[in-house]
């Protein structure tokens, strides 16, 4: 690597256009928001930045906690479960013949290149009470209640008069599991990386010693994996905190995340300066955990 | 043929193992197989399989709106990963090349568009071209202009992360033999940092082109009326109603992704191959 001082028309010419795009068209559009969240309404769209702390002190208020602890939960939840699913699929890629490891990593992440309001609406069509889910549910309700007349005791009525449909869209499950649809990948990518690595005589040593399966799992297998599951919890909880598409196609009314309410600040209840102090809180919220990420690398001795 | 058992590490031959890959593959393809497969089927209740058809696909290609915002996200994806890849390029060359002076806060303002959430960086773009009173109503390919521009801005740090992936790998001593022989700064550089960097570029490239193809929250805040790009019009369309037309759309975008995606995967094979 060589000092810039050496070469500094080379150094100028190279950085001149990446510099002016990223001040101009990036950090200044951030800083004017930034500027925007200490500023007061004067009319319908007007603003004036006063320095006001109000806008902050509002998203104190109770109802816009509840979406922030909302938001943080739904993340973990979704975190939580991306990494008990996603743990034993990277680990059953990992084990599988080296010629299928390729094709099944493929298959995790294909699903990633597709557009994500495109999966978001398969999901829809999946989980809406006259859905695929619904669908398959009646027909097993269907058929039991056939096997059941053939025993003889149709006429008990044994589950229910007739199929009741799951509302399993617009409501806070349906988020949960469009966040996971659509993060899986994130957790089962750096899992993969972290247990590719895995010494493997160090799992046999254990089972030769006596281990069970699940003791050398958990005390070889999980914390020589460690530096996998916070880079894939990070991976997952930060997009998953900043959701917008989901919560807002598949969430009901008490659903909400925060970027639906900073949306609506933004486009509908033209509130900008509140909507830009919610949005600088998240992007503070996202820092915090990349914040977290690195102290636990550090405290592992790197990552 | 006599089962061989289980070894105590073969993980991925036991049944459980099986079966929980078997439900993630499921529950991560159903949704999109059965939203492929509907959008063949002949009924507008989109739920019983009632035959073969391709009429949605002809009412999609019939829509003049639905075929307007797929040129436009063709035509945002091409000019801003033309722009994203040159400086994705030029900032991967900056950081590989050069010490200079606040280097780490330098890189880290690079990384910030591809941390911050996609909401924070679409209402900042929405604050500055409203702020900057960016014009509108311009004929057709400037009229896209504003989206383009927040289109390059998320995608050319990603473009800069591959591009640098690649140039770590690059023996100085060509450079040097290069120079040594009479090469210009200019002629090392295109005759011998580019040639070396063009996998890196062609995947980048690919990776800004999909990245602004899939993007919706971001154009969400920067598209007008007039400049309606295909996610934020299939959003319209969900938001409306669940119909087969929808799906034959988004079958067409599944596809067109999926071929892109196998082409870098594709080149990025051969490549490897080349040099191993």
């Amino acid at each position: 690597m060589e000092d810039w001082r050496r070469g500094r028309s080379a150094f100028w010419l190279i950085g001149l256009g990446p510099t002016f795009w990223l001040l101009l068209f990036f950090l200044v559009p951030l800083a004017i928001v930034w500027l925007y969240s200490f500023a007061e309404l004067r009319g319908l769209v007007d603003m004036e930045v006063t320095g006001t702390l109000d806008n902050y002190a509002r998203a104190l208020d109770p109802l816009y906690l509840e979406v922030f602890g909302k938001s943080l939960a739904f993340a973990g939840i979704t975190t939580a479960i991306s990494l008990v699913v996603g743990f034993p699929v990277a680990l059953a890629i990992v084990f599988a013949p080296p010629r299928w490891r390729p094709v099944l990593l493929l298959l995790v992440i294909l699903p990633f290149w597709t557009n994500l309001l495109i999966r978001t609406y398969a999901l829809i069509a999946v989980l809406r009470v006259r859905g695929f889910a619904n669908f398959t549910l009646e027909w097993i309700w269907e058929q039991s209640n056939t096997l059941l007349s053939l025993l003889g005791l149709g006429s008990y009525q044994l589950l229910g008069e007739r199929f009741e449909p799951l509302e399993l869209l617009y409501n806070n499950t349906a988020v949960v599991i469009g966040l996971v649809y659509v993060h899986l990948p994130f957790m089962v990518l750096p899992l993969y990386a972290a247990l590719e690595k895995l010494d493997r005589s160090l799992i046999e040593a254990a089972l030769d010693l006596g281990a069970s399966q699940w003791r050398a799992f958990m005390t070889v297998v999980v914390p020589l994996s460690m530096p996998g599951i916070i880079s894939g919890a990070i991976l997952v909880f930060i997009p998953a905190l900043g959701s917008f598409l989901t919560p807002d196609l598949l969430g009901g009314t008490d659903s909400q995340m925060i970027a639906n309410v900073i949306e609506r600040q933004f486009k509908s209840a033209n509130d900008w300066p509140f909507g830009a102090a919610l949005s600088f809180l998240l992007m503070y919220l996202t820092f915090a955990a990349l914040a977290l990420r690195a102290v636990l690398a550090r405290g592992r001795g790197g990552i | 043929m006599a089962r061989v058992p289980i070894g105590p590490l073969e993980y991925t031959r036991r049944t459980w193992m099986r079966l929980t890959l078997l439900a993630t593959f499921v529950f991560l393809y159903a949704p999109i197989v059965t939203l492929v497969a509907f959008s063949f089927n002949d009924s507008r209740r989109n739920i019983v399989w009632r035959g073969f058809t391709t009429k949605y696909y002809e009412k999609a290609l019939g829509n003049s709106e639905l075929i307007e915002a797929f040129v436009n996200s063709l035509t945002i994806a091409l000019l801003s990963t033309l722009i994203a890849t040159v400086l994705g390029a030029l900032t991967a060359l900056l950081l590989w090349r050069f010490r200079f002076p606040f280097k780490a806060g330098y890189e880290g303002a690079m990384a910030l568009p591809i941390v911050i959430p996609e909401i924070c960086m679409g209402v900042a773009m929405l604050a500055f071209f409203a702020k900057v009173g960016w014009p509108s109503g311009l004929p057709w390919p400037f009229s896209l202009s504003a989206i383009i521009i927040a289109h390059v801005s998320f995608s050319f740090p990603f473009v800069a992360v591959v591009v640098r992936a690649r140039l770590a790998g690059f023996n100085q001593e060509l450079a040097e033999a290069a120079q040594d022989l009479g090469a210009s700064e200019w002629r090392v550089f295109w005759d011998v940092m580019v040639p070396f960097m063009r996998p890196g570029l062609v995947a980048g490239a690919l990776l800004a082109f999909t990245l602004s193809l899939d993007d919706f929250v971001i154009t969400f805040f920067t598209s007008g009326p007039d400049t309606v790009t295909f996610p934020v019009k299939v959003y319209s369309m969900v938001r409306f109603s669940v119909t087969p037309e929808v799906n034959a759309a988004s079958t067409v975008l599944i596809v067109l992704t999926v071929l892109l995606t196998s082409a870098a995967l594709w080149l990025q094979f051969r490549q490897e191959k080349k040099e191993s």
